[in-house]
């Protein structure tokens, strides 16, 4: 078994573990807040299942038909900070849930992209898409403390890309 | 703030979209490389997310206690007390803590300006949110790039809430003092 393995062993028994833990600690609470709590998570995962497993298997086919050379140019291994701007400026235009922003990096990392590049991708997927500014952030915070989010946000995925290159990691 | 975290909705357009693109993609990879290819890449893809189905539900069942069991107001009430470098750091554990979507985490921050917390850490506690939420990365994020990917992309964000934090609390000063008005971020 390597590292990985072990370790993701270990991470999945921990998280049952606190799992179990949050179950008893709401159960002595009351059994309503129980019963609630396991048929919400249950209920949220089997929603979940087939949007995932559309992204996840929509992602191989995706990257088998996104033209390679074109990837590798632009936001592969070999791209560099400019690459890294690239992929961040793609994730501020990427619209749509979270089934669209990690399918197509998955599908970019699939077919050739650079990981530093798809981690700025995701991260300024997360950070600041455009779309999501828009439809609901603004509407729940004052806009200058949303303007101001966005803005100290605009370094960071370049950051996160550069030193995922730094380390050589992932 | 008594209103429960979003519910997962059964229909969403993006799914819609995804479905449809790759239905398109598939084909094309069946009628260009054939059914072996199309095959291979399915069972491959599987194989990862079979792997990740136990964390995901998980993650789905932590999420759905500690929504129960860590109020929201209890997380308004801890992050907007504090201040200075303390404050930041104690928004960021609270951002990758609390679950929930969009609905949940902004009228959070929302709340901790109005309870006195400064900028900085309403912005440490968002992109915590973003960045290190246990529910994303378990749920979403494992299934597509597997655990070696999400690991490493979580160790390298984790400054990153901090320089968001500060980063903020330095040009709302600025601002303050440029343009004038008040430190009121609310």
């Amino acid at each position: 078994m390597d590292l990985i393995t072990v370790v993701s062993i270990v991470i999945g028994t921990l998280l049952w573990l606190l799992v179990g833990t949050l179950a008893l600690t709401a159960a002595i609470r009351s059994k309503a807040l129980f019963r609630e709590g396991a048929y919400e998570g249950g209920r949220d995962f089997v929603v979940l299942i087939p949007r995932v497993l559309i992204g996840v298997i929509g992602s191989g086919y995706i990257a088998a038909v996104m033209p390679q050379d074109l990837i590798t140019t632009w936001i592969g291994p070999g791209s560099g900070v400019l690459g890294i701007v690239i992929a961040a400026l793609c994730g501020a235009a990427t619209p749509g849930g979270a089934v669209v922003g990690f399918a197509v990096g998955a599908a970019a990392l699939k077919g050739g992209a650079g990981a530093p590049q798809v981690i700025a991708y995701t991260t300024a997927w997360s950070l600041y898409t455009i779309q999501r500014l828009f439809n609901w952030e603004i509407h729940m915070m004052a806009p200058r403390v949303v303007w101001l989010r966005a803005a100290v946000s605009i370094p960071l995925p370049i950051l996160a890309g550069i030193a995922a290159m730094l380390i050589g990691k992932p | 703030m008594a209103e429960r975290r979003r519910r997962v909705r059964t229909f969403e357009w993006s799914t819609a979209v995804i479905a449809l693109t790759s239905i398109v993609a598939g084909t094309i990879v069946y009628l260009r490389d054939g059914s072996d290819k199309a095959l291979a890449i399915l069972t491959s893809d599987l194989w990862l997310f079979t792997g990740m189905l136990p964390k995901m539900a998980a993650g789905c069942l932590i999420a759905a206690f500690v929504t129960r069991l860590l109020p929201r107001e209890v997380v308004a009430r801890v992050v907007g007390g504090e201040s200075g470098f303390v404050g930041i750091l104690v928004a960021m554990v609270m951002g990758a803590v609390l679950p929930g979507g969009p609905l949940t985490i902004y009228p959070v921050a929302g709340a901790f300006l109005l309870l006195g917390a400064d900028i900085g850490t309403a912005v440490a506690f968002i992109t915590a949110w973003n960045l290190l939420g246990y529910n994303r990365a378990l749920i979403w994020e494992l299934p597509f790039f597997g655990p070696e990917f999400v690991a490493w992309r979580i160790v390298i964000a984790l400054p990153l809430p901090i320089i968001a934090g500060l980063l903020a609390r330095a040009a709302a000063r600025l601002v303050a003092r440029r343009w004038g008005g008040d430190d009121q971020w609310t």
